[in-house]
């Protein structure tokens, strides 16, 4: 009995080290969702413009100062990009946050079907999100605009906030904020002084990532922006018509890397927080 | 019809090549990965879900262009003729990759692969290790475990997963615009109507095909256990 007992722990330890199959196979996986993004960069430096030749015949910084410097339509492109994602981000902040809260404080009629309804702009694809709008917009004889965009965008950043506040609010024991009534604090005190610092984090985590969505939004902005060009739409453009092919490219590291910043920020926000204050209830 | 078969069959090849990519990545993540391995893995998988749609896309044009990576790679390991073979086959070939139903699909893959990662991932950490432990136990062979305890319990993850991996399919048109034959899919013609030929109502009409899709599917992954993955 003991013996077998030895051999079958002595089994169990050995198999916490993976079959070398799956190893492989998951790495190969991993590598197959980044290498082409290290293609991107490679490619920024190419002296090669008409084609995608491999390996690039030579390598250059050109690009970058003309990109910096010829170009004015990337900057107004970026420049459209960046203030659309702050003011969706900041939309989706402020409704997102209601939203959850309402979610999470109380029951009423209706509350399982507002939450599905508000998760729905990200579920379903966005030509669908886009044609909506699209119909709303030219029924309601509402020209496009910097506001349409940011409309459409809300849409979708509204979830990720939601989400990200909704699961740190019912990581928040509710007794911390009848304590603060209790204590006299009125409701906006409590808010600003119990309720605020709790969901700090998620609350810029969920704001990052849908800054970040919302910077290389394509579908629903081709729908909502009319004339105007967001960087995502810039990159279209050049994708179908190109122009400068490594220019492209710098762009594309561009917005990797304004991209990437949020989310790994986000991602450091939000890591540590499974034992949060007032989660012992 | 013919469009919607399409886009159909494209969406559910993508399907299923991605839950066969994502289910080792979700395997090693959730059961051998542990503490900074797993943080980085989390990440490597956030990083491209988040990362710019299109910049992945023209990444893809860089690799499968005709004298791209790929050609060269072929080239270097003597596989040319394969590659060409591939390319010669009736439906899925073309001029090269980047017009042809293989790189779509490819793309498409690439793309909504951390999309069933991380539901399927979610699902394998929810199956107690007691479990496969007395599977094992009870005599099983490792790959019986697999087969009779692992999958089954699993298997609600992957089919969350595909509702994106399916319902992203359905609705996108950049893809199949940028790389792949210039046979049109759902996304592409719905864009048309609306954008150069006006027509909006057909427009319409055509959006409420991949809904009638999806409202179907999801009734039945709903039958699976799929949203309890979620």
């Amino acid at each position: 009995m003991r013996s077998d007992a030895t051999a079958a722990r002595g089994k169990l330890t050995a198999g916490t080290r993976a079959p070398w199959g799956l190893r492989l196979s998951a790495l190969a996986g991993i590598l197959f969702l980044h290498v082409p993004l290290l293609f991107i960069l490679l490619y920024a430096f190419s002296s090669d413009e008409k084609t995608f030749q491999f390996p690039p015949p030579d390598l250059t910084m050109h690009w970058f100062s003309v990109a910096w410097l010829d170009r004015p339509d990337i900057w107004a492109a970026l420049g459209l990009s960046v203030k659309v994602a702050a003011m969706a981000t900041a939309v989706a902040i402020v409704l997102g946050t209601c939203a959850a809260a309402a979610v999470w404080r109380s029951r009423f009629f209706g509350r399982e079907t507002l939450s599905l309804l508000i998760i729905l702009p990200i579920a379903l694809p966005g030509i669908i999100t886009g044609i909506a709008l699209r119909s709303a917009y030219s029924l309601m004889d509402i020209p496009f605009s910097f506001w349409t965009i940011v409309i459409g965008h809300a849409t979708f950043c509204i979830v990720v906030v939601y989400n990200n506040v909704l699961a740190r609010f019912r990581r928040t024991s509710g007794s911390l904020i009848e304590a603060s009534m209790d204590l006299g604090a009125d409701g906006f005190q409590t808010f600003r002084h119990v309720v605020l610092p709790n969901i700090a984090t998620a609350l810029l985590a969920g704001g990052m990532l849908a800054f970040a969505l919302s910077f290389d939004e394509v579908i629903v902005t081709t729908f909502t922006a009319g004339q105007q060009q967001t960087l995502p739409i810039w990159m279209l453009t050049e994708l179908i018509k190109p122009r400068q092919r490594p220019v492209t490219n710098v762009v594309a590291i561009i917005v990797i890397v304004v991209t990437f910043l949020p989310i790994l920020g986000a991602y450091y926000l939000t890591r540590d927080t499974h034992d949060f204050s007032g989660s012992g209830k | 019809m013919d469009i919607v078969l399409r886009t159909g069959v494209m969406a559910a090849t993508v399907t299923i090549a991605c839950a066969l990519i994502a289910f080792p990545i979700a395997y090693y993540a959730a059961r051998y990965a542990r503490g900074r391995a797993k943080a980085a893995f989390y990440i490597a998988i956030m990083l491209p879900l988040w990362s710019s749609y299109l910049v992945k896309v023209y990444a893809w044009k860089l690799i499968l262009a005709r004298e791209g990576v790929v050609t060269w790679l072929a080239g270097q390991l003597h596989l040319t003729w394969l590659l060409d073979g591939i390319l010669a086959l009736p439906v899925v070939g073309g001029p090269s990759l980047s017009s042809a139903y293989l790189g779509t699909a490819m793309v498409f893959v690439y793309i909504w692969l951390p999309y069933m990662i991380l539901p399927v991932q979610a699902a394998l950490e929810r199956v107690p290790r007691s479990l496969t432990e007395a599977s094992a136990d009870l005599g099983a062979r490792p790959g019986q475990t697999f087969r009779t305890v692992i999958l089954p319990l699993a298997f609600p993850g992957v089919v969350a997963g595909s509702i994106f991996t399916f319902s992203l399919t359905l609705g996108d048109y950049i893809i199949p615009g940028i790389i792949g034959s210039s046979r049109p899919f759902i996304g592409q013609v719905v864009l048309q109507l609306q954008g150069t030929a006006g027509n909006v109502p057909l427009a319409a009409a055509f959006t409420v095909v991949p809904i009638a899709i999806m409202a179907v599917y999801l009734t039945a992954a709903k039958r699976l256990g799929a949203f309890d993955a979620l």
